[in-house]
């Protein structure tokens, strides 16, 4: 399985980034060949607004079946939907930690946001 | 006449301003609160409503069977508002800035506009004001479009005046553009001070000539008379810090019906403001 994974860098042993719209960086793991690729988040972080809807654009361009992060609001969580991506909140610890949790069946699966949306 | 009464900061008495001069002006006002995130002008107003109108905009909405997921309008989209996804595109309205690009791009004209409402304006007479309130919806953030809704029931002839949103973003420009002259004002505090320039700034930019109104006059220090002094920028009033003021205004009280003694002050600011707005070349002329 494809899955993104919000990161502080590219790296098994990099935090992951509770933030989804505005993470630091997407990580693209192949959870069968354990393949990493860095998918740079820098438009998103960029912008004035609607960073969670151009990551969660991104992310669906992926191919990605899954992404894994700390938080998801409204807006972003519509997007991926909208892309059938599934969204795994609550993600703590390495991105290598996260793989394993999601693999094992620990991740929570979201079906609605699990944060407020920004006013802008 | 058009006068933007506007500050840079928050909470310096804009309203207050606003409110003695429509009330000691004396003829047919037109007052227009364009602080539609906060408007609250008719709290101190005891008038009627007499007309109420929604405020729509363009938003996009796709018809998905035409939508070839080109990606196009997402490119064109400055705000993030519309995204193309392999299914097609999906639109975000309150991130959406009614620009109309990417309805009028769109090659498999997939897109057209719908109106989405952001607010809504009222009309309330009372006494020789006529006051025109812009109020922004909940959730909507898009203010420019409703005040220029608002600022729309100031064309033609006779006194307008604008409560101007606070601050010198998007929403102040759209209140302030186009007045005959602005009002900043301030209170004599560093915060004060620091909050008047950036506001100077932005009405030399927009190029109305302006004055400046010192509220709570005594509660500081010199810094901002010596700022317009040193900037050439005339003190048009200065309204003292005075608990009875205060109170007033808490009770819904504008400042000339508290404090009766201030009115004659504030006929003559509406008169410094026509001189203002008049070079003294053009006023010769006038006169000749």
């Amino acid at each position: 399985m494809k899955v993104v994974i919000t990161a502080q860098r590219a790296a098994w042993d990099a935090p992951v980034d509770a933030r989804f719209g505005r993470a630091r960086t997407f990580v693209l793991i192949d959870t069968e060949s354990r393949e990493l690729q860095e998918i740079p988040n820098s438009q998103a972080l960029d912008a004035t607004q609607g960073a969670g809807v151009q990551a969660a654009a991104l992310v669906c361009r992926t191919g990605a079946e899954a992404l894994v992060t700390g938080h998801c609001g409204p807006k972003a969580f519509a997007a991926l939907a909208a892309g059938g991506v599934k969204v795994f909140t609550g993600a703590e610890g390495t991105v290598a930690d996260a793989v394993t949790s999601l693999v094992a069946g620990q991740l929570h699966q979201a079906d609605a946001a699990d944060v407020a949306g920004h006013w802008v | 006449m058009i006068v933007a009464i506007a500050s840079g900061k928050g909470g310096t008495g804009k309203t207050t301003v606003a409110l003695s001069l429509a009330l000691a002006a004396g003829r047919p006002v037109r007052l227009l609160d364009c602080d539609v995130e906060e408007p609250n002008c008719h709290l101190f107003l005891d008038g009627e409503v007499v007309a109420r109108e929604e405020v729509f905009l363009p938003t996009p909405a796709v018809d998905t069977g035409a939508c070839t997921a080109c990606g196009l309008c997402g490119e064109i989209c400055e705000f993030g508002g519309i995204i193309v996804l392999p299914t097609g595109a999906h639109v975000f309205p309150t991130l959406c800035h009614a620009c109309g690009a990417c309805v009028h791009l769109c090659p498999a004209g997939a897109l057209r506009e719908v109106p989405r409402r952001i607010g809504e304006l009222t009309e309330m007479r009372a006494g020789s004001i006529t006051l025109f309130t812009g109020r922004l919806d909940v959730g909507q953030t898009l203010a420019p479009p409703l005040v220029r809704a608002v600022r729309a029931r100031g064309e033609g002839n006779g006194l307008v005046i604008i409560d101007a949103p606070p601050g010198t973003s998007c929403p102040v420009v759209a209140a302030v553009h186009g007045a005959d002259v602005a009002v900043l004002v301030t209170e004599p505090t560093p915060f004060g001070l620091h909050d008047l320039e950036l506001a100077v700034e932005a009405v030399r930019r927009l190029q109305v000539p302006f004055g400046v109104v010192i509220n709570r006059a005594g509660a500081g220090d010199a810094r901002v008379a010596d700022f317009c002094a040193r900037e050439g920028i005339s003190v048009l009033l200065e309204i003292p810090q005075e608990r009875r003021i205060a109170e007033a205004y808490a009770r819904g009280l504008p400042v000339v019906t508290a404090a009766p003694e201030l009115r004659p002050a504030f006929c003559s600011l509406l008169d410094g403001l026509d001189r203002l707005r008049t070079p003294a070349v053009a006023r010769a002329h006038m006169g000749s």
